[in-house]
């Protein structure tokens, strides 16, 4: 007859407790709770900035005119683009881009100025590197408006039977290697989950694997303590942390980002918790697998990556290939941008959220049951 | 099953425990009746800890049964805990709580009534009650062996199975501690304890030596001494260590040891020793004499005698 001992409220509880004592003491991992969104917000808020200038640009000059050096003045006037060099051809202008010099050429057809005058409407090419599209998407935004100015000041006299709508010349852009763009809003809602992620799971990746080193395992093991109030229990003072860092991150957004906030404080806040409870469960379980600290942050690192990278955070979801998706889907981070990018951004409400809530909750009752059936009871 | 009614504290027969293809706990059978003493001697990585942990159901054994308390160690390891007292070898208790937040943390665990009452009394008889709110790291070696004592028998377990607890301790505290031992087994609460000290295992009810996995000997001292048949003579003087080179080669003498200011000389047969040791002696500045084996002389020996069978396949 095996004998299953039931889960005790006070037995749990003194887990609990235990855990607030220790974190409490733990000035390291209490600093980093909330230095981390901190210096998160700075990185990708700032210094990945997502509204650069300067851009390094190179010109083809198909030929010399008033307009096109018009232009020309116009687009370094603007602040965002800084010509660096002037090129022979087309076969230049590629290698350029691609070898990563300028992130834009920008290319005057040789008759330009001809039609221009013979109000045939021609275009100006300008080639963009969009692998990164937040850094050039401001500076393409910018260059419609430096048509009007040039038209207006070129075109005068006999010429200002030119200058009516449609606009006598435009820019065509063409962005190579990553025709996506994306939205500026983005990037602060989609980094509250990135920081949860982080340190969530690195810091239950921790809980179990140090008892283990500690040796006090073998303690907790002689004790009549079940794995799931173990487990519970090491899971609730970072639910408490993950809120903090919550609201640390909501207000850099509010404040410091003038983020929209669309949809309810509520929603948000409830949809964090469940994500973090769904993160939680991971860093729970990747502890009761590895055998070491080192171990568990190594597979800490093999969690976060593709949450980073295949969640929508770094790339549009819907730009990924079908293999990288279905990898996403798995992810609750996936689930989490969608979420808060729905409230945040969109104001969306419960009926819209719902299908990302479930799968949220099935990752983590799946996860959990992995992470009790992994949670050593012995010492073997 | 009723834990009264069972005979011994531990009853378990013929566990083995495989590390790899090392063969760590070899057919151990030991008996512990209640309110008895249990030494558990051996050399550094004879399988002692093992052997205890198999016992309180920390580890699974790979063949074997056996009871403790009367509840079986392989399926009943939850009643086990309950009512069992460990004291790892590892001072394994939470360097970063507080002394009392430890003793609490481990009377919540066990849902004790009158928490608060048993941890201030605890900390009361440890003597550690004025420092019950220093970090648990920052104590002695000594003092955290007391809090570690103090804190697997805050459940008022029936059986202790105390670890190598008195490694590194001092003799004042160690008697001490032996003292408390003594009065715990007078309340009826079973000890097993494991120990290197010679002293210590003088003051067990009863002792059980094992080597390389096996259990060689089991019994009161007297029959642990008896079960080797050893006869020793002491010999008193100068320069007895060459004295014991020239010993150890003559027939009769299967052990020599120097203790001090003593060369004791062991064999099995009586005889051959006596003429051994008188030879030996003959025309120096020496007194010999017939001694008691002591059980010093007989773990020397079965360690000696006993073969390393790690790393043979079994
Ligand atoms: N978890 C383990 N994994 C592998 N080998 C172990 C483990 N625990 C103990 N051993 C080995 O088993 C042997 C017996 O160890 P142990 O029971 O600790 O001996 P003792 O307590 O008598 O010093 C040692 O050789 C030790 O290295
Ligand atoms: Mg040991």
């Amino acid at each position: 007859m095996t004998t299953h001992a039931l889960f005790s409220l006070p037995r749990w509880w003194s887990v609990v407790l235990k855990e607030f004592l220790q974190l409490k003491r733990d000035r390291i991992t209490f600093a980093m709770i909330a230095v981390l969104p901190i210096v998160q917000l700075a990185l990708f808020g700032y210094a990945i900035n997502t509204n650069p200038k300067q851009l390094p640009t190179a010109v083809i000059l198909g030929e010399q005119s008033p307009f096109s050096r018009s232009f020309v003045a116009a687009m370094k006037n603007s602040d965002y683009f800084n010509i660096v060099e002037t090129l022979p051809d087309e076969t230049a202008g590629r290698r350029a881009l691609a070898q990563g010099q300028v992130l834009f050429v920008l290319n005057v057809p040789a008759d330009f100025s001809r039609r221009l005058l013979r109000g045939e409407h021609p275009s100006l090419l300008l080639e963009a590197d969009a692998t990164d599209p937040t850094a050039t998407g401001s500076a393409v935004a910018a260059l419609p408006g430096l048509v009007q100015p040039v038209v207006e000041k070129d075109l005068t006299g006999p010429l200002a039977h030119l200058n009516g709508a449609p606009a006598a010349f435009d820019v065509q852009v063409h962005s190579l290697y990553n025709p996506e763009a994306i939205t500026q809003y983005n990037v602060v809602p989609g980094l509250m989950g990135v920081i949860l992620t982080m340190t969530m799971v690195m810091m239950t990746g921790l809980a179990i694997t140090r008892e283990r080193e500690r040796g006090t395992m073998e303690n907790l093991l002689a004790t009549p303590v079940l794995p799931i109030e173990v487990m519970t229990g090491k899971i609730v003072p970072y639910v408490a942390i993950g809120l903090i860092q919550v609201t640390i991150i909501l207000a850099a957004a509010y404040f410091v980002f003038h983020v929209p906030f669309e949809g309810s404080l509520i929603a948000i806040y409830l949809a964090a918790l469940l994500f973090i409870a769904a993160t939680l469960t991971v860093g729970i379980t990747l502890s009761s697998l590895a055998q070491s600290q080192l171990q568990a942050m190594q597979l800490t690192m093999f969690y976060f990556l593709p949450s980073l990278l295949l969640s929508g955070f770094m790339f549009p979801f819907a730009g990924m290939p079908v293999w990288a998706r279905f990898i996403g889907n798995l992810l609750p981070l996936t689930y989490f941008n969608r979420l808060i990018r729905g409230i945040l951004l969109k104001g969306n409400g419960w009926i819209d959220l719902w299908p990302s809530v479930w799968p949220m909750a099935v990752f983590m009752v799946v996860m959990m049951g992995i992470a009790l059936r992994f949670y050593r009871r012995t010492l073997d | 099953m009723n834990p009264s009614a069972t005979e011994y504290a531990i009853d378990v027969q013929k566990l083995n425990k495989h590390f790899g293809d090392k063969h760590v706990v070899n057919d151990v059978s030991l008996q512990v009746a209640h309110g008895e003493i249990f030494g558990f001697l051996g050399p550094n990585g004879s399988g002692k800890t093992t052997s205890i942990r198999l016992m309180c159901g920390l580890l699974t054994p790979d063949s074997g049964t056996g009871t403790c308390l009367g509840y079986d160690i392989i399926r009943e390891s939850a009643q086990i805990k309950r009512n069992v007292g460990y004291m790892t070898q590892r001072f394994s208790y939470w360097d970063d709580l507080t002394i009392r937040e430890n003793l609490d943390f481990i009377a919540r665990l066990y849902d004790m009534p009158n928490r608060r009452e048993t941890v201030d009394h605890a900390l009361e008889s440890l003597g550690l009650a004025s420092r019950a709110d220093q970090l648990t790291g920052a104590l002695s070696g000594g003092w955290k062996q007391r809090l570690a004592l103090a804190a697997c028998m805050l459940h008022k377990p029936k059986l202790l199975l105390l670890d190598e607890p008195t490694a590194g301790v001092d003799p004042t505290a160690r008697r001490d501690f032996w003292e408390e031992l003594h009065r715990l087994a007078a309340q009826g609460i079973s000890v097993l304890v494991s120990t290197h000290y010679m002293d210590e295992a003088e003051r067990c009810h009863k002792l059980a030596y094992i080597a390389y996995g096996k259990l060689i000997a089991q019994g009161t001292a007297k029959e642990v001494i008896d079960s080797q048949d050893l006869t020793t003579w002491a010999i008193h003087g100068d320069r007895l260590s060459e004295l014991s080179e020239q010993l150890r080669t003559m027939p009769g003498v299967d052990q020599t040891v120097v203790f001090g200011s003593a060369l004791h000389a062991s064999g099995k047969d009586h005889a051959a020793l006596e003429k051994a040791v008188q030879q030996a002696a003959a025309g120096k500045d020496l007194r010999i004499e017939p001694i008691d084996t002591g059980l010093e002389d007989v773990f020397i020996y079965m360690m000696s005698r006993s073969s390393d069978n790690y790393g043979m396949p079994s």
